[in-house]
């Protein structure tokens, strides 16, 4: 198998990678990690006549701390997120979520930010930048603009990214500190795409006898990650016991919106989706000391 | 602009320069222009793992990168594993002997996966052992013997 011929750029500033978009955006497809760009050449399936490699721009490389948590420029990889100590000390969650992502040969080279712009709906990246409400920097050259993970995933593969802006930036605030999060998934060989994943969040009244928060976002089960509010609000003010999961993995079930495909039927997806619901509370549960 | 490229890098320690199309894979690069045919394709999608080779230390899918991208690289393949005398790596030895190949079409990229591994985690336990070798498949030893020939393998680059 060989890429379709394009012309290739390999710019050394953003600058001169926008301006290259501005002048090409209809034909043009910018190359990050490229491990899900790359197959796509490959197998021919995406024919842009120009790539702009956005690799050599070192700008883009970094993470590092914001106001509210951190931020990860376009070309930094996904094993920083198992050991950037300032992921583990302000986002830990992220740092857990790497685990499922892929392979450690996939992770050296594939970017956080161009999974997030690919928009898997069966990837981890984009469920936790919608869990942690992270903020998307969507940059061409005439503006930047700042985009919520809410608006920015649309549908399978589509995202609010136009075709002349890079995604320079992600941003994941720092979640609040008496929270607990949970991620997990079901796949068929690890590394593998999820059939169906969760990641949940909790945070407990001062009491600890009751939920005053949670969060639980689905991956795998729709065109987008999915955040069922319903699910949450059955634990909303109710204290956390197995009869209350249940209620929400129940909800659960019915706020997802799965297919049927060669992994696996709707039915079991959302089977699936009931099951982590409760191994992911309990999961999060524990990790605030009550069990 | 350009659909062709030049690229210096170095490969096992040698330099290599040459002019390719910018569309060329990192792999048909190194089997048809360097001349090291020991990494293998496979699946041509980054998902079999027998073309991993590694760029500056850290394993990468070789069917999925651009020789174009690996200008100023440092490059190891499959052929820097042995000696130039011809004696095997402790790696390739521990495989042998605990049978971790049958008909060896996945092995130059499970050799440079437990490369990096026992490089960077000389004391990997066996789950981190089977995490990083899910990134690569093999069709024919049902995986235990190739665990076994990476512990084995750890083991004597410890005491080495």
């Amino acid at each position: 198998m060989k890429p379709p011929r394009f012309d290739y750029y390999d710019p050394r500033s953003l600058d001169e990678a926008l301006a290259l978009l501005d002048r090409h955006s209809d034909d043009a497809k910018v190359l990050a990690g490229g491990q899900s760009l790359m197959p796509l050449l490959n197998m021919r399936l995406a024919r842009p006549s120009i790539v702009v490699d956005i690799n050599q721009i070192e700008e883009l490389n970094y993470v590092r701390a914001s106001d509210s948590g951190i931020a990860i420029g376009a070309i930094a990889r996904q094993r920083a997120l198992q050991t950037e100590k300032l992921i583990a000390e302000r986002v830990p969650i992220l740092r857990e979520g790497a685990y499922y992502i892929a392979h450690p040969q996939i992770r050296s080279r594939g970017t956080i930010c161009g999974s997030i712009a690919h928009a898997d709906a069966a990837a981890e990246l984009p469920a936790l930048a919608l869990a942690l409400d992270a903020e998307m920097i969507l940059t061409s050259a005439k503006a930047a603009r700042t985009v919520g993970a809410k608006a920015f995933f649309q549908s399978f593969f589509t995202t609010a990214l136009k075709a002349n802006e890079i995604l320079t930036e992600v941003r994941f605030p720092a979640p609040p500190k008496d929270s607990a999060w949970s991620v997990l998934e079901i796949s068929r060989r690890h590394g593998d795409f999820a059939i169906a994943g969760i990641i949940a969040g909790l945070v407990l009244e001062s009491n600890r006898a009751v939920i005053a928060h949670a969060r639980l976002v689905y991956f795998g089960v729709g065109p987008t990650p999915i955040r069922v509010t319903a699910a949450e609000e059955a634990l909303i003010g109710q204290s956390a016991s197995e009869s209350v999961f249940e209620a929400a993995a129940q909800s659960a079930k019915q706020g997802i919106d799965p297919t049927s495909d060669i992994h696996a039927t709707e039915e079991y997806r959302r089977a699936l989706a009931a099951t982590l619901t409760k191994r992911a509370l309990r999961a999060a549960l524990q990790k605030l000391g009550k069990t | 602009m350009a659909t062709t490229r030049t690229v210096k890098l170095r490969v096992n320690g040698v330099a290599y320069e040459h002019t390719v199309e910018a569309r060329k894979t990192l792999v048909d690069f190194l089997r048809e222009d360097v001349g090291l045919t020991g990494t293998n394709v496979g699946c041509e999608h980054g998902v079999c793992g027998a073309c991993t080779i590694l760029m500056n230390g850290e394993t990468v899918r070789s069917c999925i990168m651009l020789a174009a991208q690996v200008d100023g690289a440092e490059l190891m393949t499959v052929e820097g594993l042995a000696k130039p005398g011809g004696e095997l790596h402790p790696i390739q030895e521990s495989f042998r002997e605990k049978h971790g190949l049958q008909c060896g079409f996945c092995t130059p990229g499970f050799l440079m996966t437990t490369y990096e591994l026992l490089t960077k985690h000389p004391d990997a336990n066996e789950e981190v052992i089977k995490e990083w070798l899910s990134g690569n498949l093999c069709r024919c030893t049902g995986y235990q013997d190739i665990l076994e020939s990476v512990k084995l393998a750890a083991s004597r680059l410890r005491n080495r």
